[in-house]
C-alpha cells in the first residue's frame, strides 16, 4: 500500500492511491492537484549518508568510505512533493541528490544484517539538495550545506515494506525540465540497507519514523531558478520539486 | 511547610532570595511547571512552597531539536592554532559549525550517562543551551533575543575524538549522551548571556573553568548566522558552544556543570547495561 499525507479543505489527512486520485481517511475522493503534499510520515531523527555509491564518490574525487559517511538532518529542511526550494542568489553550484528513503518502523538496538528488514516500515523518496558552494571541512557536510530551510524534499508516498521485493535492486532517475541527469541502481551502494542499521543501531537505539537516506549515485549538475526536478526510485514514487530564487522571499 | 515571603520584588524563603523564574518538567506531567529558582541553592519554590531539588524526578525540559556549535570559544580555535590552515581543514572556519544531538541522545538531570561498551572516557561538554520561544527564521542581532525563551544547561556528552573532519555522529549521538536541564531560566531573568561564569566538577573537584565572554559569537550574533539559514523552532536548543579542554569522566564519575545564573546540571557517569531510557520521546 502506498500512503500519503496530504492537506486538502484545512485540515491534514491520510491518503491513499485510488486509480489516479487519492482516496482520504475519511472516505473523500479527491484529485492529486487538489492537494497539498506533506511529507509521507513526521520524520524523526533523519540520517543521511555521503558518498554511498562510489560511483558518486568518484565523481566528487573522493574514495569510498570504509565506515558509512553519517550526518544528521533536522526538521526544518523537510518539504513534501510538488513543493518548492529555494536557490540563494549568491551560490553557483547546487545540485540534487536522488536516494531511497528508509523508513524506521519499532525500535532498534544492536540489530544483525540478517534481521534488518524486520525494523523497515516502508520506502520513499528524497532529494538531499547540496550547496556546494558552503562546503567547509569540518563535520563535513555541514549544516549550512545540507540542512537549509527547503533543501530536502521528501515524498510523495510511503510505500509499505511488505510491498517492496527488494530494495536493494531498484532504479534511480533524476529529470531537470524532462532532461535525464541522473541514474543509477540501489544495487551500486556502498553500504547496503542492511549493514546501515546493523550500523547505526550498534551505537544508537533507532526509533520508528527514524529515517536513513541512503546516498545518492553519480550524476551531479547545477540546477537554476526555475528549473523543475524529479528524483524517482523505481516502483517507490516520483517527487517533484521546484527551484526558486530569493526574490519569492521579501523579508530578505 | 517553608513560609515565602515577598521582598522588594523578590521570593524570599528561609533567607534565601530566589531571584529567576524558570521552568521545569517533572517526569509523568505533561505541562512545563513554573517555579522560581534561586542562585547557588538546591532548593526551589513551587507555588509558595520550597522543595529541595532531591524530591523533584525531574525530566528533559525539551521539546524540540538540539543543534550543537563545534568551535565557538576562541580557545578551542586558538588550541587548533595551525592545524586550521593543513590537510584536511585547509583554512578556518567561516560560517557556525553545528551538529544535531538527536531524541535518543536526550537524558535529565540526576540520571546516569551510559559509558559504551570498550569506552574509558567521556568528553563532559559543558554548554549554555539557548532555547527558541519563537519561531526564528533569518533574524538580525538586534532583535535576536526577542526569539529567546530562555536558557538552559546542556552536557554534550562525546566519545573524545580528535578529527573534526567529519561529522561526529558516532561519537556524540549515543543515547543518553545529552543531559539538559535542570529547567529553562527565563529570558528576563538572564542580564547578559554573554558573562556566564562556566564550571565543571567532577567527584567535587574543579576541572573546568570558563565563560560565556569567551565566544566567538556571542549567544546574539550566534542566533542570527544560524538562522540566516536555518529556522530555529519553538522548543529548539542551540548549543552556544563547548569550551576548550573540556575534562573527561570516567565510570562512576558524578559531573556537575554549574552556569552561573542558571543552574546546576547533575549527573554520574553509569555502565551502559544498566541504563533505562525513559521520559520523553
Amino acid at each position: 500500500m502506498r500512503t500519503a499525507r496530504i492537506s486538502y479543505g484545512g485540515a491534514i489527512h491520510e491518503a491513499f492511491e485510488w486509480e489516479g486520485r487519492l482516496k482520504l481517511d475519511d472516505g473523500r475522493i479527491v484529485e492529486e492537484k487538489d492537494v497539498v503534499w506533506l511529507t509521507p510520515i513526521v520524520p524523526r531523527t533523519v540520517f543521511a549518508l555521503g558518498l554511498n555509491y562510489a560511483d558518486h564518490a568518484a565523481e566528487l574525487a573522493f574514495d569510498a568510505p570504509s565506515e558509512p559517511l553519517v550526518f544528521l538532518k533536522g526538521p526544518n529542511t523537510f518539504i513534501g512533493h510538488q513543493s518548492t526550494t529555494r536557490r540563494p542568489a549568491d551560490v553557483s553550484y547546487m545540485h540534487y541528490e536522488c536516494e531511497l528513503a528508509v523508513i524506521i518502523g519499532k525500535t532498534a538496538r544492536n540489530v544483525k544484517k540478517e534481521n534488518a528488514y524486520k525494523y523497515i516500515k516502508g520506502y520513499s523518496v528524497a532529494n538531499d539538495y547540496a550547496i556546494r558552494d558552503y562546503l567547509e571541512n569540518y563535520y563535513r557536510p555541514n549544516l549550512r550545506v545540507k540542512n537549509r530551510d527547503t533543501c530536502t524534499p521528501f515524498g510523495p508516498w510511503l510505500v509499505d515494506a511488505a510491498d517492496v521485493a527488494d530494495p536493494m535492486d531498484l532504479k534511480l532517475t533524476t529529470h531537470v525540465n524532462n532532461e535525464l541527469v541522473q541514474q543509477g541502481t540501489t544495487k551500486d551502494m556502498v553500504f547496503d540497507i542492511p549493514t546501515l542499521i546493523e550500523y547505526l543501531s550498534s551505537f544508537m537505539t533507532l526509533s520508528e519514523n527514524d529515517v536513513i537516506l541512503t546516498g545518492t549515485p553519480k550524476g551531479s549538475v547545477d540546477t537554476a531558478v526555475g528549473d523543475v526536478v524529479v528524483t524517482e526510485v523505481q516502483g517507490i514514487g516520483r517527487l517533484v520539486n521546484t527551484i526558486i530564487g530569493d526574490e519569492s522571499f521579501t523579508n530578505r | 511547610m517553608v513560609i515565602c515571603t515577598m521582598e522588594n520584588n523578590s521570593l524570599v524563603a528561609k533567607g534565601v532570595k530566589y531571584v529567576s523564574h524558570a521552568r521545569l518538567k517533572v517526569l509523568g506531567v505533561p505541562e512545563l511547571v513554573s517555579v522560581d529558582v534561586g542562585s547557588g541553592t538546591k532548593t526551589v519554590v513551587i507555588d509558595g512552597n520550597e522543595v529541595n531539588m532531591n524530591d523533584i524526578q525531574f525530566d528533559t525540559p525539551i521539546t524540540g531539536t538540539v543543534f550543537g556549535t563545534l568551535m565557538n570559544f576562541k580557545g578551542v580555535l586558538e588550541g587548533l592554532a595551525e592545524a586550521v590552515h593543513n590537510k584536511p581543514y585547509l583554512s578556518p572556519p567561516i560560517a557556525p559549525v553545528l551538529y544535531i544531538k538527536p531524541a535518543n541522545t536526550f537524558n535529565r538531570y540526576g540520571e546516569g550517562i551510559p559509558m559504551p561498551e570498550g569506552i574509558s572516557q567521556l568528553e563532559m561538554g559543558a554548554a549554555l543551551g539557548i532555547v527558541i520561544g519563537k519561531k526564528a527564521v533569518a533574524v538580525n542581532e538586534q532583535t535576536a533575543l526577542d526569539y529567546v525563551a530562555g536558557f538552559t544547561i546542556v552536557n554534550d556528552v562525546s566519545i573524545p575524538h580528535e578529527s573534526i573532519y567529519r561529522p561526529a555522529v558516532q561519537q556524540k549521538a549515543r543515547d543518553g549522551f545529552c543531559p539538559i536541564g535542570p529547567w529553562i531560566v527565563d529570558r528576563q531573568a538572564v542580564s547578559n548571556p554573554d558573562d556566564l561564569p562556566i564550571r565543571v566538577y567532577i567527584n567535587d573537584e574543579l576541572r573546568q573553568e570558563n565563560s560565556t565572554k569567551n565566544l566567538i559569537r556571542p549567544v546574539a550574533r550566534l542566533l542570527a548566522d544560524v538562522t540566516e539559514f536555518m529556522t530555529l523552532n519553538p522548543g529548539d536548543v542551540l548549543l552556544v558552544g563547548v569550551p576548550e579542554e573540556a575534562p573527561q569522566a570516567k565510570l562512576g564519575d558524578k559531573v556537575r556543570i554549574e552556569i552561573a545564573g542558571i543552574g546546576i546540571l547533575e549527573n554520574v557517569i553509569v555502565d551502559e547495561k544498566t541504563f533505562i531510557r525513559r521520559g520523553t520521546k
